[in-house]
């Protein structure tokens, strides 16, 4: 077990160090480096700045102290919002991004687990046929259809839900159902067909004929075994919901990181960019290793090694 | 016919074979032909494409998604041959129209008896025919489906193919590799590339020989830099679970003592025996690149103006959401059929020619 988690951590490292490093190779490929910006600096400013950044150096110096300023968590300064720190501008902007996020992840996964459940239970009666065809239609359905359908529906047609911003309950409504539209149907297409899977098991059977009572078989032995695809799917949710969210807080002018990553990308600001990109990646990999060292905890079955 | 014995075992409907020693004569004689005919197996010996067709016709689903997809490419590559405008004609004094609504000029040329073809959907601010812009956007979406998952496919099958054939150390550390590329979040890195790329890329298309760059668009080469570098895993992984179970069999062991090269072993023996499942990952690819391109265009990083994409066509008709829902919804819907007739698509071809695969 030890090795496993000190292999998956390994190559949960390496894929850190990878992304940075490209990241910082990616950025000798904007035209006029990090300063660049409407109005020019003139020649003696740049090379003040320049100096002040290190830029001047070799390029392995500067890859070195880089890498250090990323160890320390220094991602760098904003070009457009002068002055900004890039950890200030994330960790003003991250809890807004989280408060959606985290419902939607949570929302997806229930509601996932339930209708893939009732589904399962019912195959092949009218029910089945109607999740499992609104399922196949919401992973087809890009998350900006989502998004505009709902908004033209329920914001402008029927004037019930306030359209931008984040400052009640009702707001949350919209975004927290176009993130996790497209989750939920795929967690309800995995649950239907891991259910039925386990329901046809040999334990289940067993269960039953020594008289367990329907719902204790269902949620102590169907669902505990008929869960567990569901935990690995869990680190994609989260990658899902992060990019998921740079449309859904562009739609519904949201001031979260997803917003602040696009503006960035909007008005080049290469700093926020890098370091936008290298947070979420640093976030996105550890989940996925939590979740594969997490997955083989939990279920005994799978072979350790 | 043997005489009945009190031990015998059947083995047809009147035959039996008596329990003892002796050696019947019968059964050295040679067959006559109505005997030679009975041997013949009734039915016609069915090939794996076949097989596999025939069980994809029974689909009712997947072949109305065949139908659909089969619509789409006819709607997105034929008719805008045949469409009166071009989706980056403007058409002067024809800006905002509704659907089917005439401009002053072209009622005039109505009235003059000639012949003017109604704007189906209206046009756009500039006076661009909006169908001819979702038709043009859809054909766009498509062929970055299809050359994307072209991509995939051969990278990823010769990858897994390589790893699978020569297994020990060349196949742990190509897997290591996978391992770290499937890890690695991949729309933030064709964010970061799209963005980083559109300087060097405008600059390469300057120079003689790369002018394709400027037609294909910066955003575009981008996503298929993307689709290369990191996408072909999950088909990589596949091929070589495929390969790893088909080198033991005994045609490699034969094409091998008959001194076929490696590379002759895997594209002839190898390839061609996981064809099913490289169709079926290929097909299921399409419509997840699609969703990519959609995802990049509708954020201003993928296919560069004047060329519309369906992502792109919604993310400009957003501003008028209120006063042109139809803007909008066209081409989400477009989209939305595309992806969703495609993913059905691959799901039937996996059913009919892959059934092992089925998740």
């Amino acid at each position: 077990m030890a090795k496993y988690i000190v292999k998956r951590m390994a190559i949960g490292m390496v894929t850190l160090l990878i992304v940075s490093t490209v990241t910082f190779f990616l950025m000798f490929l904007v035209p006029g480096g990090p300063f660049l910006a409407e109005k020019a600096p003139s020649a003696a400013t740049l090379k003040a700045l320049e100096e002040k950044y290190g830029l001047d150096k070799p390029v392995p110096v500067q890859y070195k102290n880089y890498m250090l300023r990323l160890l320390k968590g220094d991602l760098g300064t904003s070009l457009k919002q002068r002055g900004r720190e890039v950890n200030d501008i994330i960790f003003t902007r991250l809890p807004v991004s989280a408060r959606v996020g985290g419902w939607a992840i949570l929302v997806a996964v229930v509601l996932g687990v339930t209708l893939g459940s009732v589904a399962a239970l019912n195959r092949g009666k009218a029910i089945d046929n109607v999740i499992v065809f609104l399922s196949t239609c919401g992973i087809a359905v890009p998350g900006f259809v989502v998004c505009t359908v709902l908004m033209y529906f329920l914001g402008a047609k029927l004037n019930i839900l306030p359209t931008f911003g984040l400052t009640s309950y009702k707001h949350y409504i919209m975004p927290v159902i176009a993130l996790s539209f497209y989750p939920m149907s795929y967690i309800s297409r995995l649950m239907r067909s891991c259910m039925l899977d386990v329901l046809g098991q040999d334990y289940m059977r067993t269960a039953k004929a020594k008289g367990v009572s329907q719902w204790a078989a269902l949620f102590k032995h169907a669902l505990r075994n008929a869960i567990l695809p569901v935990v690995t799917y869990l680190g994609p949710l989260l990658a899902y919901t992060l990019t998921g969210s740079f449309i859904v807080e562009k739609i519904f002018t949201i001031p979260g990181l997803g917003d602040s990553f696009i503006s960035s990308i909007t008005g080049r600001d290469y700093p926020l960019i890098m370091g936008t990109t290298i947070f979420l990646a640093f976030l996105v990999i550890t989940m996925n290793v939590v979740v594969d060292i997490v997955y083989k905890l939990v279920d005994p079955r799978i072979k350790l090694g | 016919m043997s005489q009945k014995q009190p031990f015998a075992i059947k083995v047809g409907p009147d035959k039996e074979i008596p329990l003892n020693f002796h050696l019947n004569p019968e059964d050295f004689e040679p067959a006559s032909d109505s005997e030679k005919e009975e041997l013949v197996t009734m039915r016609e010996s069915v090939s794996f494409w076949s097989d596999g067709i025939r069980r994809f016709r029974k689909n009712k689903l997947a072949m109305a998604s065949l139908v659909v997809v089969i619509f789409m490419m006819f709607f997105s590559f034929v008719l805008p041959r045949f469409y009166p405008y071009h989706y980056a004609q403007q058409i002067r004094g024809s800006e905002g129209l509704a659907p089917f609504e005439y401009s002053e000029t072209e009622l005039a040329a109505k009235e003059a008896g000639e012949k003017v073809f109604p704007h189906v959907l209206g046009t756009d601010t500039l006076g661009r025919d909006i169908m001819a812009r979702i038709m043009m956007g859809s054909s766009v979406s498509i062929l970055v489906g299809l050359v994307a998952s072209a991509i995939i496919l051969i990278i990823g099958s010769t990858f897994g193919a390589i790893a699978g054939y020569f297994g020990g150390w060349v196949d742990i550390i190509m897997m290591r590799i996978v391992d770290i590329i499937y890890t690695v979040p991949d729309f933030l890195i064709i964010i970061l590339l799209s963005v980083t790329l559109k300087h060097p890329l405008m600059a390469l298309a300057e120079k003689p020989g790369f002018g394709w760059i400027n037609r294909v668009g910066v955003g575009l080469i981008s996503i298929f830099i993307v689709f290369s570098l990191l996408y072909w895993v999950g088909m990589a992984r596949i091929v070589r679970g495929q390969v790893l179970a088909l080198k033991e069999q005994e045609y490699i062991a034969a094409a091998r003592a008959l001194g076929a090269s490696h590379s002759r072993i895997i594209r002839k023996h190898l390839l061609t025996n996981c064809i099913g499942t490289l169709i079926v990952t290929t097909t299921l690819q399409i419509p997840s690149s699609i969703f990519t391109e959609s995802f990049l265009s509708f954020l201003g990083l993928g296919v560069s103006a004047p060329m519309p994409s369906l992502g792109s066509l919604a993310a400009t008709a957003l501003d008028g959401i209120y006063t042109y829902p139809y803007r909008l919804f066209a081409p989400a819907v477009t989209i939305s059929i595309i992806i969703l007739a495609f993913n059905l698509l691959g799901d039937g071809l996996r059913d009919a020619f892959d059934p092992k695969l089925k998740s």
